[in-house]
C-alpha cells in the first residue's frame, strides 16, 4: 500500500515539474530571444541562425535607437501619459471611492449601478470613437487643444479598481473616523489623515494597475493624438513594427545590423521598466486579484 | 404622489369600526418635503458629493455618452453629422445586417461572420485555455521549495505585464514569414514549428498571420501564454488553503495522488472553479479588440477567421456608421444579458455575486 501511494506520488512530481518548467521556459523564451536577436548581427538574425545566445554581437540597433529624437520623443510621452494619468485616475478613484464607502451618500445604490452598470455594458469601439471626437470638439472649443490632455482625462478610468478603494475604504473601523471627527479634522482630512494611510496596499495596488495600463496604452492614443510627434512608445514601436515587416521598406535596408534587431531593441526598451519595477509589484498584484470585488 | 382616502383608514380590530391613521400625516409629510431635506443632507454634507463629481464626470462624458451615440444605430448617415441630425430610420440596420436584405447582403454576410468568429474563439479561450491555470495551479503545488516555485511564478506571471503591443509584435516577429527575394527563412517559432512537422515549411514560409486556417490557433496559444500564469494565482489560493489534515486523513483511507486529487482538492476548488467559470461565459462576447486587430490589421487574407464583432464594426465605420453600431449594439446587449445571466447563477449556485 505504502510503495503505491510514493509511485503515483512521484509520478505526478515528476510531471508537475517537467510540464512547469516546460510552460515556465516557454513564457520566457520570446523575450529572451528579443534581447539576443537585438544584439546580433545582421546575418545571424536575418538567416534565424540563433537560437538562445547572441551571435556576433553588435549594439549599433541600440546606438541608433538611442541617438534617434523620435525614440525620446516617444518615451518621454510615454513617462507623459503614465505620469499624469495615474495620478488623475487615482485622484478621480479615491475621491469616487471614499465617497461611495459612506453609508450616509443619499442615492448610494444609484451610484454603485452608475459604476458597475459600465462593466456590464460597453458602448463599443466605433460609439467610443464618435464620443471622443465629440468631446475633442467641445474641449477645443473650451480652449484644451492638447491631445495628450485629452488622452490623460479621458482614459484609463476602471470601474474595478473604484470598487476594490470602496472596499478597502469600508474596512477601516467607524471608531477611528468618528475619533478623527470629534478631534475636529475636516472631511478632506479625515480622507488624508485616516483612510489613505490606512488603505495604503490597496491605494498602492490600484495605482500600479493605473500605471501599467497607461504605460501599456495604445488604441486610444493613437485614434486621439492627431500629432504625430505627441504618439507615445507603443504607438511608435507598432509603427517601426509595420513599416519594417513590409518587404519594400526592406528592400532599402543598407546597416550592418538586421530590420529586426531594431525592432527587438524598441521591445527591449519598453519593457525594460515593467521588468525593473515587476519583482516589487508581484505579490500586490496578487494580493488585488484576490480581493477581486467579490463581495457576499 | 395622491394618496386614496383607504391610505388614512385603519381598521380597529376591537370595535369593527375604521379610524384614522395618526402616522400616515407623518408619511405624507416626509414625502411633501422628501426633495426639499434631499436638498438640505447634500448642502450640509457638500463636500462629499464634490469628492463624487469628478467620477460621475469621468464615467458621463466617456462612458455614457459613448451609449447615446449608440442610437447612431437606428440611423444610417455618414460618420460627419452628429447623431442629432441624422435620419431615423428604425431598425434597418439592425434587419440588414441580420436578414441580408437588398444592399445590405455583403455586410450581413461579414457580420455573421464577424459573430461566428466571435463565438469561436471564446469557445476555443473556454476549452483550452480556461483549464490551463486550473492545471498550473495543481502543478504548482506540488513544487515544495519555495524559491523554485516562486521563480516559476515569476516566469509565468511576467508576460501578462507586457502590453498588447508587445505582446503582439513579438508574435508577429517569431512567426513572421519568410522573403523569397533575400531567401530568408520564416521567424524562429515559425520554424520549429515546420521542423517539428506541425506544418509544412510552405505555410511557414508564407507567414502563419496570413493564413486563416491558423488564426484561431495564433490567438489561443498567445493568450495562454499571456494569461495562463497570472489566471491561475486564484485556484492556487484556493489549493494552498486546503488544510493539510484533509490529505492526511485521505493518505490514512489509503488513497493515491490521484485519489486525493479527485476526493480532496478537486471539491475543494470547485466553487472557485464554478466561479471563474461562470465569469469567463459572462464575457465570452467581449474578445478584447486589441490583440485581434493587431494581429490582423491589414491581413485581408486572415479576416476570414479573424475578424471579430468589433473589427468588423471598426472595418467600416467611415462608410457605414450606423451598420458598425449596429452590430456592435447587438454584441453589447447580448454580452450583457450572459454577464447578467451569469451572475444571477453564481449568485444561486454558490451565493457569491460577482458584482
Amino acid at each position: 500500500m505504502k510503495r503505491r501511494l510514493e509511485i503515483s506520488e512521484l509520478i505526478f512530481k515528476i510531471i508537475s515539474y517537467t510540464l512547469l518548467t516546460v510552460f515556465g521556459l516557454c513564457c520566457l523564451y520570446p523575450f529572451l530571444y528579443a534581447i539576443s536577436a537585438s544584439v546580433s548581427n545582421r546575418h545571424a538574425v536575418e538567416y534565424s541562425e540563433i537560437i538562445l545566445i547572441p551571435k556576433g554581437v553588435q549594439f549599433d540597433a541600440f546606438k541608433e535607437m538611442f541617438s534617434s529624437n523620435e525614440f525620446w520623443n516617444a518615451y518621454s510621452n510615454t513617462l507623459f501619459l503614465t505620469i499624469y494619468g495615474t495620478v488623475w485616475s487615482l485622484f478621480v478613484a479615491i475621491l469616487g471611492g471614499y465617497a461611495l464607502s459612506k453609508k450616509r451618500l443619499l442615492f448610494r445604490k444609484f451610484f454603485n449601478f452608475f459604476l458597475v452598470f459600465t462593466m456590464w455594458f460597453s458602448a463599443g469601439i466605433v460609439p467610443q470613437y464618435l464620443n471622443y471626437l465629440a468631446t475633442k470638439e467641445a474641449f477645443t472649443a473650451l480652449g484644451i487643444m492638447d491631445d495628450k490632455w485629452l488622452v490623460v482625462i479621458a482614459m484609463g478610468m476602471a470601474a474595478m479598481n473604484i470598487i476594490l478603494l470602496r472596499n478597502a475604504f469600508e474596512n477601516v473601523p467607524g471608531e477611528i473616523e468618528e475619533a478623527a471627527i470629534v478631534d475636529g479634522a475636516t472631511e478632506l482630512q479625515v480622507l488624508t489623515k485616516v483612510f489613505i494611510p490606512m488603505s495604503k496596499s490597496t491605494i498602492a495596488t490600484v495605482a500600479l494597475f493605473f500605471a501599467i495600463s497607461r504605460w501599456n496604452g495604445y488604441f486610444w492614443a493613437r485614434q486621439m493624438i492627431s500629432n504625430a510627434s505627441e504618439q507615445p512608445l507603443q504607438v511608435f514601436i507598432r509603427d517601426k513594427l509595420e513599416f519594417y515587416t513590409d518587404g519594400e521598406n526592406l528592400a532599402t535596408w543598407t546597416r550592418n545590423y538586421a530590420a529586426d534587431s531594431l525592432i527587438y531593441a524598441l521591445i527591449v526598451c519598453s519593457i525594460v521598466p515593467i521588468l525593473i519595477i515587476y519583482p516589487f509589484i508581484q505579490k500586490y498584484f496578487a494580493k488585488g486579484t484576490n480581493a477581486g470585488g467579490v463581495k457576499e | 404622489m395622491k394618496n386614496s382616502a383607504a391610505d388614512y383608514l385603519i381598521l380597529d380590530k376591537a370595535t369593527g369600526t375604521y379610524r384614522e391613521d395618526p402616522e400616515q400625516q407623518v408619511r405624507d409629510d416626509v414625502e411633501k418635503h422628501y426633495w426639499k431635506n434631499v436638498g438640505i443632507a447634500i448642502l450640509k454634507d457638500w463636500r462629499l458629493y464634490l469628492m463624487l463629481l469628478p467620477m460621475l464626470a469621468v464615467f458621463l462624458l466617456w462612458r455614457y455618452l459613448p451609449m447615446y451615440e449608440l442610437l447612431g444605430s437606428f440611423k444610417v448617415d455618414d460618420l460627419v453629422k452628429p447623431v442629432s441630425e441624422q435620419w431615423f430610420k428604425g431598425f434597418s440596420n439592425f434587419k440588414g445586417l441580420l436578414l441580408g436584405t437588398g444592399t445590405y447582403a455583403e455586410y450581413s454576410v461579414n457580420f455573421w461572420r464577424a459573430l461566428r468568429n466571435t463565438f469561436l474563439l471564446s469557445f476555443y479561450g473556454l476549452l483550452f485555455g480556461f483549464p490551463m491555470p486550473i492545471l498550473l495551479a495543481l502543478f504548482f503545488n506540488e513544487v515544495r521549495s519555495n524559491i523554485v516555485r516562486s521563480t516559476l511564478q515569476v516566469f509565468t506571471y511576467l508576460p501578462k505585464f507586457m502590453s498588447t503591443v508587445i505582446m503582439t509584435s513579438l508574435v508577429v516577429m517569431l512567426i513572421k514569414q519568410g522573403s523569397s527575394a533575400s531567401s530568408t527563412p520564416p521567424g524562429i517559432v515559425a520554424q520549429l514549428l515546420s521542423n517539428l512537422g506541425l506544418i509544412s515549411a510552405d505555410v511557414a514560409q508564407k507567414g502563419l498571420l496570413n493564413n486563416p486556417t491558423y488564426f484561431r490557433a495564433i490567438y489561443q496559444i498567445s493568450g495562454i501564454w499571456e494569461t495562463a500564469g497570472y489566471d491561475s494565482i486564484v485556484f492556487f489560493a484556493a489549493i494552498i488553503a486546503i488544510s493539510p489534515t484533509s490529505y492526511e486523513a485521505a493518505q490514512i483511507d489509503g488513497a493515491n495522488k490521484w485519489a486525493q486529487m479527485r476526493y480532496v482538492v478537486l471539491p475543494s476548488i470547485l466553487s472557485t472553479i464554478v466561479i471563474m467559470l461562470i465569469t469567463r461565459i459572462g464575457s465570452m462576447l467581449s474578445i478584447g479588440y486589441e490583440k485581434v486587430l493587431l494581429l490582423s490589421e491589414g491581413r485581408i487574407d486572415s479576416y476570414q477567421t479573424a475578424e471579430v464583432i468589433s473589427t468588423f464594426a471598426w472595418r467600416i465605420k467611415t462608410n457605414q456608421n450606423g451598420l458598425a453600431s449596429a452590430s456592435e449594439m447587438m454584441n453589447n446587449v447580448v454580452g450583457m444579458l450572459l454577464v447578467i445571466g451569469a451572475n444571477t447563477i453564481a449568485r444561486k449556485a454558490a451565493n457569491v455575486s460577482l458584482y
